[in-house]
């Protein structure tokens, strides 16, 4: 497999592909938009927006697109990971054809797992059709050729960026995180020598003083996002910018989550039906935050839910953070009115 | 509090024995050996370089010496040897039972972090989950060295020299701890600030009973809070006795010179 005829391979594929135009165009505001491994040459995938992929790989990659060796690297890390739930695994993370910080931690787990078999999920901020996910999905699609999918039942592997899918994850599921920052201590203690001495000897009362400086400056815990957890009764962990409504989820979940973060080179994870507890004080305990109205499209209640624009007169309406949801929910009930 | 109850006075909080620290071919401290006794404040004085601060890193364990023991006694009565035990056991002594007063609040404190917050994190670090008890616990040290309770929520880099080191001082004390280092806790304060920090020091060590060692290289600060005193020079000790004998009757040479420095207003 991984053996191929470099001929193959489209020559300019990374740095030639789009030429200036693309360059001159204004930075786009929203990740991922950069995550597009188009080659001029290539024929292109199917774009698995509305589900189903395109069913072949692109030959000129190996599967999923890092070769084995790396793939074998980066899963030894992975059960190392699952080992000890909760520590920072390092690894040797590669340059993947995306920059950093729009989830080359997460392709890469991705790709280190993924079968042929397998249905791929991918979402940003809990939605299927941002350009993030829409890149990641078609990524995987030509490189891998597996399956790709919306529906979050239907998916064997969930790629995400700062959301767990509402939808209760099941045991033949595994969930990989973007992670920006793995180390939940960093800003506390910028030394990484430091740092690891702590998680090493267990010595955590400084991630107490961060909710303290909270209470004492907004009269409560302010941290709604990567909200620190305790794994396993061990190790504190940053579970990544996901809001702090999904914390719960992780804990004694029936699937596997898996956290990649690449530029930092780390990787962990949370094993199925592990402890997961945020972190809080006896008199200000753990809260997740509440939406008094239910979302504007679907009705739910419950879940988390984005606030959009939709005028310049201050129209605004709160909506499932969650597509596949509330695609679901709409489809299953239509909304009166 | 629970730990004075069990202080005998037959065995030494501290005994260092044949301490000595190199680096390569030059002498940090050579063969110091001394006994620390509870409740006792011992000052080491001696000029910049004379090993005052190597000492001082060694027997709080964040140095470790090329040759030598430190023992101290827990507060279960046993005494370890601190280098013996486990680096998790040192730390946790370090953040419990001892404190270590920095010459610049900076290494002490941290800046970003309010003034309750930097007093309670010793207590969140031993396990303490409520918050109210911890901000009570915060203002009552506050109060303690003297700093306005409506500063609590104010970061120390808003705080004037005097008032961080204080609030490192209540940081350190809040766990209760039997023994205090202190690196030049006066240095870079101005004469008044000094005076009054000591006398906080010194009310403050005798209320708690405290045992401290303190490096200084102003005689003025040794005289008023220290039992003890030790000189140093070129990293060894070179007279050693009660801090008035030593200062009015000094006995070695160097001990004359730096008595006689002091200047005079």
């Amino acid at each position: 497999m991984t053996e191929r005829d470099t001929s193959s391979l489209p020559s300019p594929s990374w740095g030639g592909a789009g030429g200036g135009a693309r360059s001159e165009r204004p930075r786009a505001e929203r990740k991922g938009d950069a995550v597009r491994p188009a080659a001029p040459t290539a024929p292109s995938p199917t774009l698995p927006h509305e589900g189903g992929g395109s069913g072949h790989a692109d030959t000129a990659y190996n599967f999923a697109y890092l070769d084995e060796q790396t793939k074998r690297m980066i899963r030894r890390a992975i059960l190392k990971g699952i080992a000890i739930p909760g520590y920072q695994v390092p690894f040797a993370s590669r340059e993947m054809p995306m920059p950093y910080g729009w989830g080359t931690g997460g392709v890469q787990v991705t790709a280190a797992i993924l079968g042929p078999d397998d249905t791929l999920k991918v979402i940003d901020q809990g939605s299927d059709d941002t350009t993030n996910a829409v890149a990641i999905r078609g990524f995987f699609a030509r490189t891998a050729g597996v399956t790709t999918t919306t529906s979050t039942q239907d998916a064997t592997v969930i790629q995400t960026r700062h959301r767990i899918p509402e939808r209760t994850l099941t045991e033949n599921q595994v969930l990989v995180f973007q992670v920006p920052i793995p180390e939940p201590l960093r800003f506390l203690e910028p030394r990484e020598t430091e740092t690891r001495k702590m998680h090493a000897l267990e010595e955590y009362g400084i991630m107490h003083v961060k909710l303290y400086e909270d209470i004492a400056r907004h009269g409560h815990i302010a941290t709604t996002y990567a909200y620190p957890v305790l794994v396993d009764g061990r190790y504190v962990m940053d579970p990544s910018p996901i809001p702090k409504f999904d914390n719960p989820k992780m804990n004694r979940s029936d699937a596997l989550m898996l956290f990649g973060a690449g530029r930092e080179q780390r990787i962990y994870a949370i094993p199925p039906h592990t402890d997961v507890k945020s972190l809080d004080f006896e008199d200000h305990p753990f809260e997740v935050q509440r939406f008094e109205e239910p979302c504007a499209l679907c009705g739910s209640t419950g879940v988390y839910l984005d606030e959009i624009v939709t005028d310049d007169k201050g129209g605004r309406m709160f909506v499932c953070s969650d597509s596949d949801l509330c695609e679901e929910q709409r489809a299953g009930q239509p909304v009166d009115a | 509090m629970p730990h004075h109850t069990s202080l005998d006075n037959d065995t030494p909080l501290l005994r260092a024995s044949g301490v000595s620290r190199f680096y390569g071919s030059r002498i940090g401290c050579h063969d110091v050996s001394f006994e620390l006794w509870p409740g006792e404040v011992l000052a080491i004085v001696g000029e910049s370089g004379s090993g005052k601060t190597t000492l001082l890193n060694c027997l709080s364990g964040r140095l470790t010496p090329t040759a030598g023991v430190v023992e101290y006694r827990m507060r279960d009565g046993t005494v370890r040897g601190i280098f013996s035990m486990s680096e998790a056991e040192r730390r946790f002594l370090a953040r419990t039972d001892w404190g270590f007063v920095h010459q610049d609040a900076r290494d002490g404190l941290r800046m970003t972090v309010s003034a309750g917050g930097n007093v309670g994190e010793r207590l969140m670090a031993v396990g303490a989950r409520n918050y109210g008890a911890i901000r009570g616990e915060a203002l009552d040290w506050l109060e303690r060295v003297e700093i306005a309770a409506d500063r609590v929520d104010d970061r120390p880099d808003t705080f004037s020299g005097g008032m961080r080191q204080r609030l490192q001082i209540a940081r350190n004390l809040v766990t209760g701890p039997r023994l205090v280092f202190m690196d030049e806790p006066t240095s870079g304060l101005d004469v008044s600030v000094q005076a009054r920090l000591l006398d906080l020091l010194r009310g403050l060590v005798a209320d708690l009973g405290l045992a401290a060692i303190v490096v200084t290289h102003d005689l003025a600060v040794a005289r008023m809070i220290s039992h003890r005193l030790m000189v140093m020079r070129g990293g060894e000790v070179i007279e050693t006795g009660l801090t008035d004998q030593v200062l009015d009757d000094p006995r070695s040479a160097y001990a004359q010179l730096l008595v006689a420095s002091v200047l005079q207003p």
